[in-house]
């Protein structure tokens, strides 16, 4: 593999699909749409698939080509003593997120041509779909955390446009700015430590602040700790997590398949990524380390318990999303990061399986969301329910399926950990075991028992939306066979070295003690799922009964957005409103501008007598006005200011 | 006889006609209402200044003066064309020359 690879074509060529369906597409008939933007995620994931093919095949050895680097001929930004390419670099840890990205991407590509086929704006959501795969791949590319940060931006953009694409909604529209603007509060933390990273490495690209870092020891601590816990806030609004995760429930007022791709297979796992990249800053400073471990399991948690009580079936997986990405937060702040990333791929299989199977239901029944409404779909959409089902044990983590893999790993990582790292583990189990049972509850309650609203026909959805569901499926099963192993060691040139199970404490048998206990969790929440809503659809009731405060705080999401909107919206509106608004701009501005057209006003009032228009008065103030000046000059100033005891004196004198 | 033709015209002679032909320029710019005797009180003023120039030039012996009559003759003739052409043309188009009904320009 000499020469390029063409790593550019890659955010490109989604890039020109963009152009001609968002300029074009309203003339263009609906085949040639559907064409052109299947065209470039196709033609991106062949680039990528090509590329990792080729290495596998004919060179076996990743380490001797990768990672592989192509700069912009042309210096982006040079400016004094700084300078910024262009760069694209193509690593193990790039590799797999494009293949993740482009691929799942491709798939969610076809599946929204059945789902989106009756919406007035096809085109439109196409381009923007585009859109996001272009400044996706960006990000994943990128080779210095400037690039990357363009691309962080813009698949900002593209999930504000996508979920407010139905912008004539009220709540799509104000969930569109919501998620908008927290992301903006994330992207302030991101932007300072791209500033301290200049002002303390001089450079912004990954391998020379890892070489840095790697050469004097004296980096740890302090200054590294401030860049990675800023990196941390950019992570947390980018990739929900607490407390800046409210954005993400909101944002599921967009269509399903892009629930599916961006805000749960991939831009949301962007953070994960971005600290996976910055693994060295991380690994320097243990406190940013145990910040990043204890968000992500306070995350995971938190979101699983709200999780269990919501009745829309987006929202259910919306804040599953939130927990499991927690997981990968856990993972990257025990320095697991190769786990972190596995998760990550088997997540994106299961997750963007697990929208586009819900997305089925909502198309089948006609738009309807509410759980309490199902049941009973078994029968009448087997293909969703079968892979659905393939999904939920998936994310269940429950063995020999995709999951269990990646979430083993994690919590084997965090187990290894120390003793913070064992609280972690217990965490991680806790929330395995929320996670198996809303899962199976919102399995239950969608496909099996009876159907709770007769007056339905759901039908089954076309074949261009079940194929995306099988394929996931498949890999959803089969995505975690590879093992830890195997994909952290192929990893490790990017993310650094796995804790080998043979070699650490407790040897191998402490993992497979962890691995069955974790099943056993899962199974017991599957098992609990099952007395709930299969064997007396009576219980949840009773026991919400029983507990209502505790039931009131998970409905109402622990009142985190009155929390938040009473802090600080509320306080920021006042402020604008009275202070800004009413003073500022109306008394202030509106004031002095006001006085100085007054004045202006009544001034030319005054003097517009002047212009009587009589020739002949106008020829007398010009007399006049001579007559005046004659008199100035003939005054003898000098004389008459000293009379009345003004002295003028020359200077110099 | 000689006594009265040998002696010179004192300064202050010259100066005070041209002071007088100015100030009767300015009161009949001011005080006439017909178009044209205003513009000959301009060209009255034009001159009495001319006059002190042609004074100064013969006091200090200086032929710049001079020049500078020719030059304002120049321009007074120009003036007149022009002036007399639009003179006419208002006359034309309001039938009247009285100054204080030439007032389009009021607001």
């Amino acid at each position: 593999m000499n020469g390029s690879l063409h790593l550019w074509l890659i955010p490109l060529l989604p890039f020109a699909g963009f152009l001609i369906n968002g300029l074009l597409g309203r003339r263009m008939p609906r085949p040639l749409v559907t064409a052109v933007a299947l065209l470039a995620p196709l033609a991106s994931f062949a680039i990528v698939a090509v590329a990792a093919l080729n290495f596998f095949w004919h060179i076996g050895n990743f380490a001797s080509v990768l990672p592989f680097t192509e700069t912009c001929p042309i210096a982006w930004i040079s400016v004094g003593t700084l300078h910024i390419e262009f760069s694209l670099v193509l690593d193990q840890l790039s590799l797999v997120m494009l293949l993740v990205v482009t691929g799942v991407g491709l798939l969610i590509h076809v599946y929204s041509v059945g789902y989106m086929a009756h919406d007035k704006g096809y085109a439109r959501y196409f381009s923007y779909l585009n859109l996001f795969l272009f400044f996706m791949t960006t990000l994943v590319l990128a080779g210095n955390a400037l690039v990357m940060f363009v691309g962080w931006e813009g698949v900002g953009l593209a999930s504000y446009l996508l979920i407010g694409f139905w912008f004539s909604k009220t709540s799509a529209a104000a969930a569109g700015k919501k998620a908008f603007i927290v992301n903006r509060i994330g992207d302030v933390g991101f932007l300072i430590g791209m500033f301290l990273l200049l002002a303390n490495f001089g450079t912004l690209t990954f391998t020379e602040i890892a070489t840095k870092l790697g050469q004097d020891p004296g980096w740890s601590g302090g200054v590294v700790t401030v860049i990675a816990l800023c990196l941390l806030l950019g992570a947390t609004g980018k990739s929900a997590q607490l407390p800046l995760y409210i954005w993400l429930p909101d944002a599921m007022e967009g269509p399903t398949p892009v629930s599916a791709l961006i805000h749960a297979a991939t831009m949301v796992t962007a953070g994960v990524y971005m600290i996976a990249r910055n693994h060295v800053l991380f690994d320097h400073s243990p406190f940013a380390l145990s910040v990043v471990a204890i968000v992500g399991g306070a995350t995971a948690l938190f979101a699983a318990t709200i999780a269990l009580v919501q009745n829309d079936i987006k929202r259910v997986l919306a804040y599953s999303t939130i927990s499991q990405l927690g997981y990968m937060f856990l993972g990257c702040g025990v320095a697991a990061y190769s786990a972190a990333v596995f998760h990550l791929m088997t997540h994106a299989f299961f997750k963007a399986l697990l929208f586009l199977a819900a997305g089925s239901v909502i198309h089948g029944l006609g738009g309807e969301q509410d759980l309490r409404k199902m049941g009973g779909l078994r029968k009448r959409m087997p293909v969703t329910f079968w892979t659905m089902t393939a999904g939920v044990i998936a994310i269940a983590g429950i063995w020999p399926f995709a999951g269990f893999f990646s979430k083993d790993a994690i919590l084997y990582s965090a187990f290894q950990h120390g003793s913070l790292g064992k609280a972690l583990w217990f965490v991680g189990l806790l929330t395995a075991l929320l996670t198996a049972f809303y899962m199976f509850r919102l399995w239950y309650m969608t496909f099996l028992g009876e159907s709770r609203s007769p007056q339905l026909h759901p039908h089954e959805s076309p074949w261009s939306m079940l194929g995306p569901l099988v394929i996931l499926a498949a890999l959803s099963i089969c995505g975690g066979w590879v093992g830890i192993d195997r994909f952290g060691s192929f990893l490790a040139s990017a993310t650094g070295p796995t804790i080998d199970p043979a070699t650490a404490a407790g040897g191998k048998s402490l993992d497979l003690i962890l691995s069955g206990i974790a099943v056993a969790v899962a199974l017991l929440g599957w098992l609990i799922a099952h007395m709930f809503y299969k064997q007396k659809p009576e219980r949840p009731a009773q026991l919400a009964a029983a507990l209502p405060g505790g039931y009131k705080l998970l409905v109402n999401k622990y009142w985190v957005d009155e929390f938040y909107g009473a802090v600080v919206v509320k306080p920021l509106m006042l402020f604008s409103t009275y202070f800004l608004g009413w003073v500022v701009d109306k008394a202030i501005l509106g004031g002095g501008a006001w006085l100085l057209g007054g004045t202006a006003t009544f001034a030319g009032a005054l003097l517009q007598r002047w212009q009587s228009g009589n020739i002949r008065s106008y020829a007398a103030w010009l007399a006049a006005g001579a007559a005046a000046l004659l008199l100035f000059v003939f005054i003898p100033w000098t004389t008459v200011l000293a009379d009345i005891g003004i002295h003028l004196t020359q200077a110099g004198h | 006889m000689s006594s009265l033709f040998s002696q010179e015209v004192p300064l202050i002679f010259y100066l005070l006609l041209s002071a007088a032909l100015f100030a009767l320029g300015i009161v009949g710019f001011l005080i006439k209402r017909n178009l044209i005797t205003v513009f000959m009180s301009i060209e009255l003023m034009l001159n009495a200044v001319n006059l002190s120039f042609v004074t100064f030039a013969h006091q200090w012996h200086q032929v710049r003066g001079q020049i500078f009559v020719f030059f304002v003759m120049m321009v007074a003739a120009a003036e007149a064309a022009v002036g007399l052409a639009i003179i006419i043309a208002v006359f034309r188009a309001r039938a009247t020359l009285a100054v204080d009904r030439i007032d389009l320009m009021k607001l």
